[in-house]
């Protein structure tokens, strides 16, 4: 029976939410092809692995090493591919994060088969289909795989966790040694950690309109009311107000946020397509006829010194009420 | 250092999408087509790079269509040496047979680094660079924006969510390179006559029979019209009560 594998990210030993997205698209597929999900974790010992049934795996393979802690891109990739041919998978899923992007393709070059990144949908009708985005979301495309095993990584937010219940069983599996030919040595966190735009489920994003960098906690302020993330457009980015980590666009990161908040962002073709997928849009633009508004939900033609400060009292009032 | 950077011919990030009349691909017309603006990153590094050393040669190598000559052109514009064009007319979106061609050229090139963007904005597939190095055997570190190489050692920063991871490894190697890196230097004119006179070497390939086939090809769902709620501070309040009540997001 063709079973499909999902590989899940564990950071400091707790699998990411992202891991259930991966769950819920790997079920989608084995529902169609009549057979099971299978969890992959590759960390170090003491993972979390708790509640992963909930979402849909069968069962839960761990490869633990305490020189896996950190991800070496080799290690786990060699180790993947491993359980791919042990396991007979029709297909390995990842999600599309830093991690994913690096291991998706390095699994399906050793695998020698199709690789289809950043989707937003999968489906099997006989086959297994995948929906993307083209061009940063300005056209869609719908493709089938012709062969199996392939890898698909999944972009963050796109598939919404579905609660499915499953054993979940627990299994240890070998790990294969060997030296990584390239090492991760350090991983550097911030002195405060920022949510990042491409995981956060709300964003404030800010622009030019915003006139300085020093006008920025008017958007971080706002952000932190709303428990989202800090975003900003490329030409603040150029401008080096703000870090290339948190541009939206083209050029940045691609995101499907449940709430988009765009301060003082005219709306470039290039920054629609990297935000136009999210749920909810609300734009803030003293010009009304600022292309931002075509794809806002709810706009507010104005001043964003006066609006926002506004805006952010009243949205810490409905959250405390 | 011998460094070969592998480019992409791209839409501007800026032009707007056409589906043509087969409804499987764009509609090309009168729509600008530029280097991949993550390989514009990779082409700086790489030039830095052999400044910094006195010497070196970077060569660039794009896989595409006769157009792509443009594209390699401005790389060499830019200060690279030399081009290598690998011809085919059409680029599949399964990235596996256009590594498979890029790697049987890289592989006895005597290259000490190989460079790619982390992406192209086209495709978004960030599949190139990684498959290239396991195919031949190389380490590689993905998305860098940060670089040191000394002697046959290098050491590179990749940004991951929440923090930053750093890479240690051995040359030769393959890396992608994210914005932040460097900042890309223009053509000079120049550079740009100059790059008409350098060697641009054009090999037909073919590439392997590819593992994914589009079935379409279409615009993304139009968004609801949206409202405007009012002007000023004075909309705020009800701005709130639509997102809490009518959108459910608070």
């Amino acid at each position: 029976m063709p079973n499909v594998l999902a590989i899940l990210e564990q950071r400091g030993g707790n699998i990411k939410r992202v891991s259930h997205e991966v769950l819920t698209a790997a079920r989608v597929l084995a529902d169609g092809m009549g057979g099971g999900v299978d969890g992959l974790v590759v960390g170090g010992p003491g993972v979390a692995t708790e509640g992963l049934g909930a979402f849909g795996a069968d069962k839960v393979l761990v490869a633990s090493d305490a020189s896996l802690t950190n991800y070496q891109a080799d290690r786990y990739a060699a180790i993947a591919a491993d359980q791919v041919r042990a396991g007979s998978y029709a297909a390995a899923l990842v999600s599309a994060t830093a991690l994913g992007k690096d291991l998706a393709p390095r699994l399906a070059a050793r695998l020698a088969c199709p690789f289809a990144s950043d989707v937003t949908a999968v489906k099997y009708n006989g086959g297994i289909t995948v929906t993307r985005p083209l061009y940063a979301g300005k056209a869609n495309t719908t493709l089938k795989i012709l062969a199996s095993p392939c890898v698909i990584s999944v972009r963050s937010n796109a598939v919404t966790p579905v609660a499915n219940a499953k054993p979940g069983t627990v299994e240890s599996v070998a790990v294969s040694a060997g030296e990584p030919r390239a090492r991760t040595v350090e991983i550097k966190q911030p002195e405060r950690v920022a949510l990042d735009v491409a995981e956060a489920s709300i964003i404030v994003s800010g622009g030019r309109g915003l006139k300085g960098p020093e006008h920025f906690a008017l958007i971080e302020d706002l952000a932190n009311a709303l428990g989202g993330a800090v975003g900003a457009s490329r030409a603040v980015v150029d401008a080096g107000w703000r870090p290339h980590a948190e541009q939206v666009g083209q050029t940045g990161k691609t995101v499907s946020p449940n709430l988009y908040v765009a301060i003082g962002i005219s709306g470039a073709i290039q920054h629609l397509a990297g935000m136009r997928t999210a749920k909810t849009i609300v734009a803030v633009n003293k010009d009304p006829d600022a292309p931002i508004f075509k794809v806002a939900d709810y706009g507010i033609v104005g001043d964003l010194f006066e609006v926002v400060p506004k805006l952010t009292e009243e949205i810490k009032k409905a959250r405390d009420g | 250092m011998k460094i070969a950077v592998c480019v992409k011919r791209v839409p501007d990030s800026e032009a707007r999408i056409k589906i043509d009349a087969s409804g499987k691909a764009i509609d090309e017309g009168g729509v600008k087509f530029v280097l991949n603006p993550y390989e514009e990153f990779a082409v700086e590094e790489a030039l830095k790079l052999n400044e910094a050393a006195g010497s070196g040669e970077v060569v660039v190598i794009s896989v595409g269509n006769d157009a792509s000559q443009e594209t390699i052109r401005t790389a060499l514009a830019m200060g690279a040496d030399r081009g290598v064009l690998l011809k085919t007319e059409h680029v599949p979106l399964d990235p596996l047979p256009v590594a498979k061609v890029l790697a049987a050229e890289l592989a006895d090139g005597g290259y000490d680094l190989v460079l790619f963007g982390k992406l192209a904005i086209d495709d978004y597939s960030h599949g190139i660079g990684p498959m290239v190095a396991e195919l031949l055997e190389l380490p590689c570190v993905s998305a860098i924006s940060k670089l040191e190489v000394s002697g046959d050692k290098g050491k590179a920063e990749r940004e991951i969510e929440g923090g930053v991871e750093v890479v240690e490894f051995p040359l030769p190697a393959v890396l992608t390179a994210d914005k932040g890196l460097n900042e890309p230097r223009y053509p000079a004119l120049r550079g740009i006559m100059l790059a008409k006179k350098k060697p641009l070497e054009v090999k037909d390939v073919t590439l392997e029979a590819a593992g994914l086939e589009m079935l379409s090809l279409s615009y993304p769902p139009e968004r609801k019209a949206g409202r405007i709620v009012g002007e000023g501070a004075a909309a705020v309040p009800a701005l709130v009560e639509a997102l809490k009540n009518e959108a459910k997001v608070l």
